[in-house]
């Protein structure tokens, strides 16, 4: 190696150039990343070509017979019309009550930390303390809604285990457990909306509802976009509170496509068959999100 | 952590527009300002209709850990009684807890959960500065290519490779370890990605009078820029934090043995175990749920700082 001072001659890539200090600061993620993403990547996809199994035998390669299978399944169709019910079922009230909440606490009346915490704590709780909590909630005969219904005259709720109800009652737990999240997001938003839009309608004289529609609404179009997209990609990975509320039933009706997964594969050994589902679900998440990026990209031409 | 002595506010507004921006921050440096007015104009009604609407919403959402509290403190018989649904016949007792308590799980995988949150915290944001930092400001050979894998990277959900995780810890003999817990969530490039651009927002006069001083990159990384990042590293480290304390599936999947579980898997063996025992499993809810709402409460300002800046992921 030269003086530090020489020019860098072309065609010199020598072993300084390839671990430059960049790379080097670099390399921890890389190896991250490539150990625990990028390999199982590889792995999970080669496996999805194979029979492999939890039971000790050697894999052997069977081509698209997983994928086949897959596509015949009807228990697999249904998984990911569940995962895609509960995205359609829980992010329409996340993103509105999200906003709701968002819009009230910013009026800046009194009591600011006890609304945050009232909205966002339940999203400090673990899942299991979560679905712990809700399943004693919607017990029947003890549980303090069905008590709630049953005092107002409107009879009680089968919430988890009445097939056409337990979706919603999940969609309900997961509004309850993750609205606050959403609730922060446009709280920042709101914050950072200038005094003077609101000082410049005042003058014009306009009210608390003009104001609402023609400054605050607009000013928060952007941010909606962006929560709502977050949404739907958080809600398709569905599984913890399903599985830990009512593990998919009753009768499977609420079991998502992640709990497929690991129903076929650790439940039912077949890892090869459960990286083929895997890969599926892959397809379905790059899906909505390329059909969101393009949405994206229409809206802001 | 104090923020006002810095030279830049280095938390990334999600504010459409960045004048807006400034204004609010600014407007936040001094004393939080009542917007009634602005938002609510200056009527009664709609002030106290909308102080109803709230309170109304928050005694909803509070009212399920209201009712979780209640349960703990009833005697298993009033637990499960439908006509005394609501206040116990016999009086509040401590007895749900300790009995949570005598079992002895509870405490071990509170530390589990921390061991292995503070690990996964410290290796991620370490990590996930590093590689900012190179992104962000040096050049070497294939650095576009690897940042535009990073940023492909984001779109990969961790569930689809729980299958391939665990046979690679199965043939690593790693099975139902930390390590086994704790390397996998190590891997987020979105951390990456807003740190890169974090470190993208900060001007380059001080590393380049430390550069003349004659430091080099690591002493540039570790005594300029880190301590400038101060805010934004608390931000991303209360975020990965809260999100390796809850997380759920892969702890679940990694670890039979209880002594390694963590928190939220621990939990859900107390509700096989104790099947109709509403109050004991209310009991270990609460103690469960009390950690990280304590904390809430004392940093309910970094927290929510943290949410703002580190939940959009760096959109």
């Amino acid at each position: 190696m030269s003086s530090p001072h020489a020019a860098p001659r072309p065609g010199a890539l020598s072993a300084r150039r390839l671990l430059s200090p960049g790379l080097l600061f670099a390399l921890p993620f890389l190896v991250l990343l490539a150990v625990f993403m990028l390999w199982p990547l590889g792995q999970g996809l080669w496996m999805s070509l194979t029979d492999t199994s939890l039971s000790a035998h050697a894999p052997s390669f069977i081509g698209l017979d997983n994928f086949t299978e897959a596509l015949g399944d009807a228990e697999m169709w249904r998984a990911l019309g569940h995962t895609v019910w509960f995205t359609a079922l829980s992010t329409v009230p996340l993103v509105a009550v999200a906003l709701g909440m968002a819009l009230l606490v910013h009026t800046g009346l009194p009591g600011q930390w006890v609304w945050r915490l009232a909205f966002f704590a339940p999203y400090l709780l673990p899942v299991g303390v979560v679905s712990l909590l809700w399943i004693w909630l919607y017990q029947p005969d003890l549980g303090l809604y069905n008590n709630l219904l049953d005092a107002v005259g409107l009879g009680q709720v089968a919430w988890l285990s009445d097939e056409s109800v337990a979706m919603s009652a999940i969609a309900l737990t997961t509004l309850w457990w993750t609205v606050g999240f959403n609730f922060l997001l446009y709280l920042a938003a709101l914050q950072s909306i200038p005094d003077h839009l609101y000082e410049a309608a005042a003058i014009d004289g306009a009210g608390a509802w003009r104001r609402l529609w023609s400054i605050t609404l607009p000013q928060l179009s952007r941010i909606t976009v962006v929560i709502t997209v977050l949404q739907i990609l958080a809600s398709l990975k569905v599984f913890d509170q399903v599985y830990l509320i009512t593990k998919g039933g009753p009768n499977n009706s609420t079991r998502p496509v992640v709990e497929y997964v690991y129903d076929v594969g650790f439940t039912g050994y077949r890892l090869g068959y459960a990286s083929a589902i895997s890969y599926i679900f892959f397809a379905l998440v790059i899906l909505a999100s390329a059909a969101q990026y393009a949405a994206l990209r229409r809206r802001e031409k | 952590m104090t923020s006002t002595d810095l030279p830049v506010r280095s938390a990334p507004s999600p504010a459409p527009h960045v004048p807006g921006s400034v204004r609010a921050l600014a407007d936040r440096r001094r004393a939080p300002r009542p917007r009634a007015h602005l938002t609510l104009g200056d009527g009664r009604t709609a002030r106290v209709l909308a102080l109803a609407a709230l309170a109304v919403m928050a005694l909803v959402w509070l009212l399920p850990m209201a009712w979780a509290l209640l349960t703990a403190f009833k005697s298993e018989q009033d637990a499960s009684d439908p006509v005394h649904w609501f206040l116990p016949s016999h009086g509040f007792t401590l007895r749900g807890f300790s009995s949570v308590w005598e079992r002895g799980d509870l405490p071990l995988w509170m530390l589990n959960s921390f061991l292995i949150s503070a690990a996964v915290t410290v290796i991620t944001v370490l990590v996930s500065a590093m590689a900012g930092y190179a992104f962000s400001r040096t050049l070497f050979a294939g650095r576009r290519w690897l940042f535009a894998l990073t940023v492909a990277a984001v779109l990969v959900p961790p569930q689809i490779l729980i299958v391939p995780w665990f046979q690679q810890m199965l043939s690593l003999g790693l099975l139902d370890t930390y390590a086994a817990v704790i390397l996998p969530q190590t891997v987020a490039p979105v951390m990456v990605f807003i740190l890169k651009k974090h470190f993208d927002s900060l001007p380059h006069e001080l590393e380049e009078a430390a550069r003349i001083d004659g430091a080099g990159h690591w002493r540039i990384f570790w005594s300029v820029l880190l301590p400038l990042s101060r805010p934004m590293l608390a931000a991303v480290s209360i975020f990965v934090f809260i999100g390796a304390w809850n997380n759920f599936l892969w702890p679940f999947i990694s670890t039979s043995d209880p002594a390694l579980m963590t928190l939220p898997v621990g939990i859900t063996s107390v509700k096989d175990a104790y099947g109709i025992q509403y109050a004991q499993s209310m009991a270990s809810a609460v103690l469960a749920a009390l950690p990280l709402v304590v904390v809430f409460m004392f940093f309910q300002r970094h927290i929510v700082k943290s949410v703002s800046t580190t939940g959009l992921g760096g959109q």
